[in-house]
């Protein structure tokens, strides 16, 4: 189960990487969202995966006996999953609004902030 | 044995607590725009003396650490403050002070409205909790916060500019994130645990091939976030498309915390690690402190170019990781909060430029020095601050680091240092003299608080740099904490 989950942890992350390498703005979001599942992805993997109880405490023991379900990973993989949406809303409404206001989508048009073809600096003082 | 904690041992999560109910206040007060300035102004106060007495604290006794719900060590979320830690806090906080006073003469109301103050508050409770935490997994929900908070700042006033560089700016950072995130999840897989004071003893047992890799994961990650070289374009892309004063924040604190970071997770966490890294790391803080200037000297926007030197900054401070357990690491340490003040002031400073003569390119500028000597002489100082000339604050990061190479007889960073001093110096007096000694022109006055503001944080770089005995007791304490984390451990109590 690991092998096969590894596996797909490797193959959302080509996605991603194929994805955010584009110059379309909107391939790059995806590759953002996609990137992001592989490494929640990750971390449930890398929590080892048992095939075992909740882990909790039955009424009126102090501890769980047997094996159990390791829980932090998921406590993780949930604060990730939401600081994640929270930023992929933002950086969605971000492109949308720089679609808006600067007519392009393509990286290679988004070019205010870095001008082409300036002129050399002054050499004289 | 039942432990509470004491209850000035409360100390280490007030700075970031006061910032975050501070920006919900400020939210809930969102229409009062009289009150937002003054209300900010007063939560940093509060946050610097926090940060102040922590600092005073932990100097004296050692680190202090606290375990959220009162949980056994590795177990709960840990915060803990050493010198490092609670030195680079006070002087963040001070930053953000004098910028939201320099703020206060050059915001519009509708930044103000848009929620500009909320927002730094929040970036201050991200860019604390990260000096101030002790566990990992926490450190990267603080830098969610600051993201989320710089997000905001840079698109703020939302003309194409600012969009245009927070695009490539937020999708940079999330994606150094997500390494972080990746870095981190393989590294709990690895060693059972995220608390640092437990990895510091479990990495120094564990498989060093593993370890290496992950820790290979960390320096990209935070190198992205620090501004390292091969990976910092986004930096010159995006950091001088929003107002002055929040290039000033965001270019002092942020790439600062990526340099903490890696300072953090190379040099304490994870030594062994370390190591197999060190030769990547050289080649790329040489390239970083190279590259930055030569690039500013190059650069005529003015702020882009400022940009460039805080990259070659970013690239000084990487120097000592470059070889194992360097002693120069102490130069590194005190080479953060330097440049934390260093490039906040030239960012304002700039910023004091273009409002004198209303433009961002040097090559419009001109003729400054007969209209303000005031900002030529601040630029000035801030040029030969930046370039480390004694007896300015910027010196003895540059003094510190060059002991410590010596003292290894390291002499391709000593070269690096010196080299990087000089392409500085260059860059900085080529923008000086060509902002302020071709031509005549009649400049407009610029307000009082900036001035008085971007004044407070010079005459400090000038004040610390003629009486730096403190500055450099502190560093050495932080740097050797950070090389034998003994005092750290002790400090957070595990349980067996």
């Amino acid at each position: 189960m690991e092998t096969a989950l590894a596996g797909l942890v490797g193959l959302f992350l080509t996605v991603a990487i194929y994805l955010i390498l584009s110059r379309a703005l909107i391939r790059v979001l995806l590759g953002v969202l996609v990137l992001g599942n592989a490494v929640n992805l990750l971390i449930f993997v890398a929590g080892r995966l048992t095939a075992a109880t909740p882990p909790i405490v039955p009424s009126g023991a102090e501890v769980i006996t047997g094996p159990f379900a390791n829980p932090l990973p998921q406590a993780l993989i949930l604060t990730a999953i939401v600081i994640g949406f929270a930023m992929f809303a933002f950086l969605i409404v971000l492109a949308l609004r720089a679609y808006e206001s600067t007519d392009a989508d393509d990286t290679d048009h988004m070019r205010l902030s870095e001008p082409e073809g300036e002129p050399r600096p002054p050499l004289e003082y | 044995m039942e432990h509470t904690t004491p209850l000035a041992d409360w100390l280490v999560i007030l700075p970031v607590l006061l910032c975050i109910a501070g920006g919900a206040i400020l939210l809930m007060l969102r229409r009062v725009a009289r009150l937002q300035m003054w209300l900010c102004v007063a939560t940093l106060l509060l946050v610097l003396l926090c940060d102040g007495v922590l600092f005073q604290r932990v100097l004296d006794t050692g680190p202090l650490a606290m375990t959220m719900g009162n949980w056994p060590a590795p177990f709960g979320i840990t915060f803990a403050a050493d010198v490092m830690g609670a030195g680079f806090a006070l002087v963040a906080a001070f930053a953000a002070l004098s910028v939201v006073i320099y703020m206060q003469g050059d915001t519009p109301d509708t930044a103000i409205r848009d929620g500009v103050y909320p927002l730094i508050l929040l970036l201050m409770a991200g860019v604390s909790g990260a000096f101030l935490t002790g566990d990992l997994f926490n450190l990267y929900v603080w830098f969610e916060v600051m993201l989320i908070a710089s997000f905001g700042l840079m698109a703020l006033a939302g003309n194409p500019l600012q969009l245009d560089g927070a695009v490539k700016y937020g999708i940079l950072n999330v994606l150094a994130t997500a390494l972080f995130l990746a870095a981190l999840g393989l590294l709990y897989g690895l060693l059972g645990t995220l608390n640092m004071a437990d990895i510091i003893g479990k990495s120094a047992t564990a498989d060093v091939a593993p370890l290496t890799a992950i820790a290979a994961l960390f320096v990209l990650a935070f190198g992205a976030k620090a501004a390292m070289f091969p990976v910092n374009s986004w930096l010159p892309a995006s950091y001088h498309a929003p107002p002055a004063a929040i290039s000033a924040l965001i270019g002092g604190l942020l790439t600062k915390v990526g340099v903490y970071a890696l300072l953090r997770t190379l040099a304490m966490l994870m030594p062994a690690a370390h190591d197999l890294l060190a030769p990547v790391i050289l080649i790329a803080a040489i390239a970083t402190a190279i590259l930055g200037p030569f690039s500013a000297i190059a650069e005529t926007n003015l702020r882009r170019a400022i940009g460039f030197l805080l990259i070659g900054g970013v690239g000084i401070a990487l120097l000592p990781l470059g070889k194992d357990q360097s002693f120069a690491i102490l130069g590194a340490v005190s080479y953060v909060p330097n440049a934390i003040l260093t490039i906040t002031a030239l960012y304002l400073v700039a910023g004091l430029v273009e409002r004198a003569t209303g433009e961002f390119d040097t090559r419009r500028m001109r003729g400054l020095y007969a209209s303000n000597s005031l900002i030529s002489a601040l630029f000035l100082v801030m040029v030969l601050a930046v370039s480390g000339v004694p007896p300015l604050l910027g010196f003895w990061p540059k003094l510190l680091l060059l002991q410590g190479f010596i003292g290894e007889s390291d002499w391709v960073s000593v070269f690096t240092v010196l080299f990087n001093a000089l392409l500085t110096l260059i860059a900085g007096s080529r923008l000086w003299s060509h902002i302020f000694w071709r031509g005549t022109a009649e400049r407009g006055a610029v307000p009082a608080r900036p001035i008085a503001a971007t004044v407070l944080l010079v005459g400090t770089i000038i004040g610390l740099g003629l009486s730096p005995n403190l500055f450099i007791k502190a560093a050495q304490i932080a740097g050797a904490d950070l090389l034998h984390p003994a005092r750290y451990i002790a400090a957070v109590r595990l349980s067996p």
